[in-house]
């Protein structure tokens, strides 16, 4: 395979990952790396930075959208960014000293928690909460549009949601990945953030958090221009095709197709590890 | 400058700055293709960039001298770019509101970003 057929088949593959991640809301980093190590020998490094560039590039494009629509708190945001980008800097220097095998193996965990998060329900939080201070005195409560108008929320457990969100942005530096999940975690379950809240937020977040990480991977030689060419340009067709078709298709089933997909793609990543073929 | 006018603003840098990088990034790729398209290509084994694309500096040299790599380097460079000009946005925002607090955390999230891009 000559540079020319390589760019196209990972063009391609990745448009159809944008695709899949921008209707299911797992975002496309999740299959990106697996296709590139598992399918095309890539070095996970490469992978990894080629992953967080189309990272930067959905959520940025994803949370224009959505600002406008009112939903994002821009103050959660920005709080929680702190916690993002610091645990983003150490994943991407952890991804500079540990072995590609473990890099492999903790990918292969968190796509199984992803794969679980993706499909399980999300419970109703109840919305009359007493205020915390903490989350007063920071300004993080907030209002979002509803059908029956706007409605408050009052934001809680205000260290335990930071604490989380620098794994998150651990995980982010380390893998490639927006780790949309636990950021949802992080938001929805601890803090008691509304779910279109969070997600929207989180959508906000994860491009600065890519940002932090792509910095030190760009400074370390692990962009490739060659292959994050293709990677970038196939997520962001492919995520733009998808936002589009979201509104007609049902993705119910959509979401359990793919996550089996990931279930699939997490095994295989493990037992590569585990048989240190990564 | 009200909320909602930034939100509009914050939407509209994004949605450029992503198009622009993309438009970039293309551009520099034909070139790529054009040049090295029937090599056999290297990313099995890893070694890392040339040092001229890990800097700021040194992709904008390359870029202006025309090189392909350099090309695409840049259009990602201007990707990761446009999420810390967001931020920087965001400074401004708050300081319109007197908010001192969160121009505070604002000003740290921008420190952290410039050292990842900058640091030794």
């Amino acid at each position: 395979m000559d540079t020319t057929a390589f760019t196209f088949v990972v063009f391609f593959g990745s448009l159809v990952a944008g695709f899949l991640g921008a209707l299911t809301g797992l975002g496309g980093g999740v299959v990106i790396v697996p296709l590139l190590t598992l399918a095309l020998g890539v070095d996970i490094r490469y992978a990894v930075g080629a992953s967080l560039v189309s990272v930067i590039a959905t959520s940025s494009g994803a949370a224009a959208a959505y600002l406008r629509e009112g939903f994002s708190n821009i103050r959660i945001g920005m709080f929680l960014e702190l916690a993002t980008t610091l645990g983003a800097l150490l994943g991407a220097h952890l991804a500079s000293h540990l072995p590609a095998r473990v890099i492999a193996a903790i990918f292969g965990i968190v796509l199984l928690f992803s794969a679980y998060f993706s499909v399980r329900e999300h419970p109703k939080i109840s919305s009359d909460q007493t205020p915390d201070p903490l989350a007063q005195k920071l300004k993080l409560d907030g209002s979002y549009p509803t059908p029956e108008g706007m409605q408050e929320y009052h934001v809680r457990r205000v260290p335990l949601g930071f604490g989380l969100m620098f794994g998150a942005g651990t995980l982010s530096g380390l893998l490639g990945i927006g780790s949309g999940a636990v950021k949802v975690l992080a938001m929805d379950r601890a803090m008691c953030i509304p779910f279109k809240v969070s997600t929207t937020t989180s959508n906000f977040m994860i491009g600065v958090t890519a940002a932090a990480s792509a910095g030190v991977y760009l400074r370390r030689g692990y962009i490739d221009p060659g292959l994050a060419m293709p990677v970038m340009l196939g997520v962001l067709c492919g995520s733009m095709l998808g936002a589009a078709a979201l509104i007609r298709l049902r993705t119910h089933v959509l979401r359990i197709l793919f996550s089996l997909v990931i279930v699939a793609l997490a095994i295989e990543m493990i037992l590569n590890a585990i048989k240190g073929r990564i | 400058m009200d909320d909602r006018r930034i939100e509009k603003a914050i939407s509209i840098l994004l949605r450029g700055g992503v198009l622009f990088s993309a438009m970039v990034v293309l551009c520099g790729g034909i070139l790529y293709l054009a040049q090295f398209g029937n090599r056999v290509p290297d990313n099995h084994v890893f070694h890392g960039e040339p040092t001229e694309l890990r800097s700021v500096s040194g992709t904008i040299r390359a870029a202006l001298s025309g090189r392909a790599g350099g090309i695409i380097q840049l259009g990602l460079l201007l990707l990761i770019l446009t999420p810390i000009i967001r931020v920087v946005i965001s400074v401004v925002a708050f300081a319109a509101e007197h908010d001192y607090m969160y121009v505070t955390f604002t000003l740290m999230v921008l420190a952290v970003l410039l050292y990842s891009l900058t640091g030794p």
